[in-house]
């Protein structure tokens, strides 16, 4: 199959049991490359279960099972012999709540390109890292003369696209988004939109909200889901405006959440 | 009568929150009154001995006049030793209790153990510094056995204040950390430690002013009545502050009565100084706390 046809996720019959009670049936679903795909869907439908199980972040639960598969780039996630540090390099995962590490900015950028590229460092190429990296997250301009400063000292809006900002270095392909605006006011929310609008095309990425107005203004396409499966996977454009099923119609219009 | 003019349900709750007051503030002032009067009855009896000579000669004529200085270095001595066993191994278990052990039965029949450890009489970690340290590793009467038991009997408190200083360090930093990739012992060692390093070095240094002043465990296993030299190795014997007291007040007829005040002045203002120090740390770590 050719690269580019390859989805960026795919999943196949994918279950998952929280001990005895079951989250995921059946999900079958291919996240397009370089797109901002969007999971809707109400309170405890599994759409943060099913984003947390593509870094396996999920497994932490020690008393969590899963079947079926989950592949990343074409590459299985759930095989034997997968080493979880190099998995979330490639799937990076920004949670709810902006989560600055109490270090200098500079440093949290760099935080996970150091894990990963131990010795050989220099200034300038870590200078680089940095810039670049804040740069493509909007974010220098407003830092560049504190870099230094501590982390834990910034907006909400700029330590969200600071957490942004520290999973790119390490140059992931998939960024996996759970309500990355939520703890946001309504300008600061438009900003990170901007941005996640902006890494589109370089990153491929899913995003879970609870914000039916977000859900269409800053994503290709839309992925609704109800007790655990999908119910409607579409263009953005098209679920809101001819959705297939009348459960997904009764959500985007608020008619339960 | 206005509408807002005091019922008698307010009068009468007014004077019980005057009571109440009151008695809180006089309980208060009866637990401060033993500390300004042990600590002036010490300063009003004892000054007279303080000068240079009492903190740099050695005892002379039977203990009866002189100084305290092979009483003041053994007790450095045996402290700066009990920290080099306690606090690594102490810090050690710190780390793993908190960090990496699964929330299970054993993890928590480890921390009772360790709590219950705290518990234990001196008397009985003296004994158990004899057979142990003394007899079984037969390191003689020496600072290092002294040191051990001192070392094992501050263990838990070294533990505690540990990991209880990791565990305030939020989650949230944890699980950034493990999200970017970094694994238990990196997210520990950049994010973890800088962080909690505060408050282990606050306990450390109270258990430092407590060890300062336990007699039982090193009366058995390394304190001495007298010595002529400054101890020159670990399996020396050697003087030491607490002992010197209890030695001078009860085994040695003639001491003049200023002496051991001035002893136990001496005890207590090395104890309150580390303390003292262990606040100023505390206070200038937490204005520089990161979050």
């Amino acid at each position: 199959m050719a690269e580019a046809a390859q989805p960026a996720i795919r999943t196949r019959g994918l279950n998952l049991w929280y001990g005895d009670f079951q989250a995921l049936f059946d999900v079958d679903l291919d996240i397009a490359r370089g797109r901002v795909t969007s999971l809707i869907g109400p309170s405890g439908c599994g759409k943060s279960t099913l984003l947390r199980s593509v870094n396996r972040i999920v497994e932490r639960l020690d008393y969590v099972r899963t079947s079926g598969s989950i592949e990343v780039m074409g590459h299985d996630v759930l095989a034997e012999g997968v080493a979880l540090t190099r998995l979330r390099q490639e799937v990076g995962m920004v949670f709810q709540r902006p989560n600055p590490l109490p270090i200098s900015i500079r440093k949290n950028v760099l935080f996970a390109h150091r894990l990963h590229h131990p010795g050989r460092r220099t200034r300038t190429g870590d200078d680089e890292v940095v810039e670049r990296a804040l740069r493509e997250v909007l974010l220098w301009d407003q830092v560049k003369d504190r870099l230094s400063d501590l982390a834990t000292g910034l907006s909400l809006e700029e330590q969200q696209k600071l957490y942004i900002a520290r999973l790119l270095p390490v140059k992931p392909s998939v960024l996996l988004m759970d309500e990355p605006c939520s703890a946001l006011d309504p300008e600061a929310t438009s900003a990170v939109e901007e941005l996640i609008w902006e890494l589109r095309g370089d990153y491929s990425i899913l995003i879970v909200t609870h914000n039916m107005a977000q859900a269409r203004r800053a994503s290709d396409e839309c992925v609704f889901m109800l007790m655990g499966k999908v119910v409607e996977h579409s263009v953005t454009g098209d679920m809101f405006v001819t959705p297939e099923h009348t459960e997904t119609a009764d959500y985007i219009e608020g008619r339960y959440g | 009568m206005s509408a807002f003019g005091a019922t008698d349900l307010d009068l009468s709750n007014r004077r019980r929150e005057r009571a109440f007051r009151g008695l809180f503030g006089a309980m208060t002032a009866l637990l401060i009154l033993p500390v300004i009067l042990i600590l002036g009855m010490l300063v009003w009896k004892g000054h007279s001995v303080f000068s240079l000579e009492f903190f740099l000669a050695h005892p002379r004529n039977g203990m009866t006049e002189g100084g305290i200085l092979p009483a003041l270095v053994g007790t450095l001595y045996l402290v700066a030793v009990a920290l080099f066993a306690s606090v690594p191994l102490g810090v050690a278990a710190a780390i793993y209790l908190s960090e990496y052990a699964p929330d299970n039965l054993l993890t928590r029949l480890i921390n009772l153990a360790i709590i219950n450890l705290a518990g234990v009489p001196s008397i009985v970690h003296a004994l158990f510094g004899v057979g142990a340290f003394v007899l079984f590793f037969d390191f003689g009467t020496s600072i290092l056995a002294a040191s051990l038991t001192l070392a094992v009997m501050t263990l838990p408190v070294v533990i505690v204040a540990t990991r209880e200083s990791l565990q305030a360090v939020p989650q949230a930093f944890r699980e950034a950390s493990w999200s970017l990739g970094a694994t238990r012992w990196q997210t520990i060692r950049r994010i973890v430690l800088p962080n909690s390093v505060s408050g282990i070095l606050t306990g450390v240094i109270l258990e430092v002013s407590r060890t300062v002043g336990e007699t039982a465990p090193i009366m058995f296993t390394g304190a001495t009545f007298y010595v002529a030299f400054l101890p020159m190795s670990v399996f020396d014997q050697t003087m030491a502050m607490s002992y010197h007291l209890y030695t001078i007040t009860t085994q040695v007829p003639g001491v003049p009565e200023a002496l051991p005040f001035a002893v136990a002045l001496t005890l207590i203002a090395i104890v309150l100084l580390l303390n003292s120090v262990s606040i100023a740390f505390r206070m200038v770590l937490r204005g520089k706390k990161k979050w």
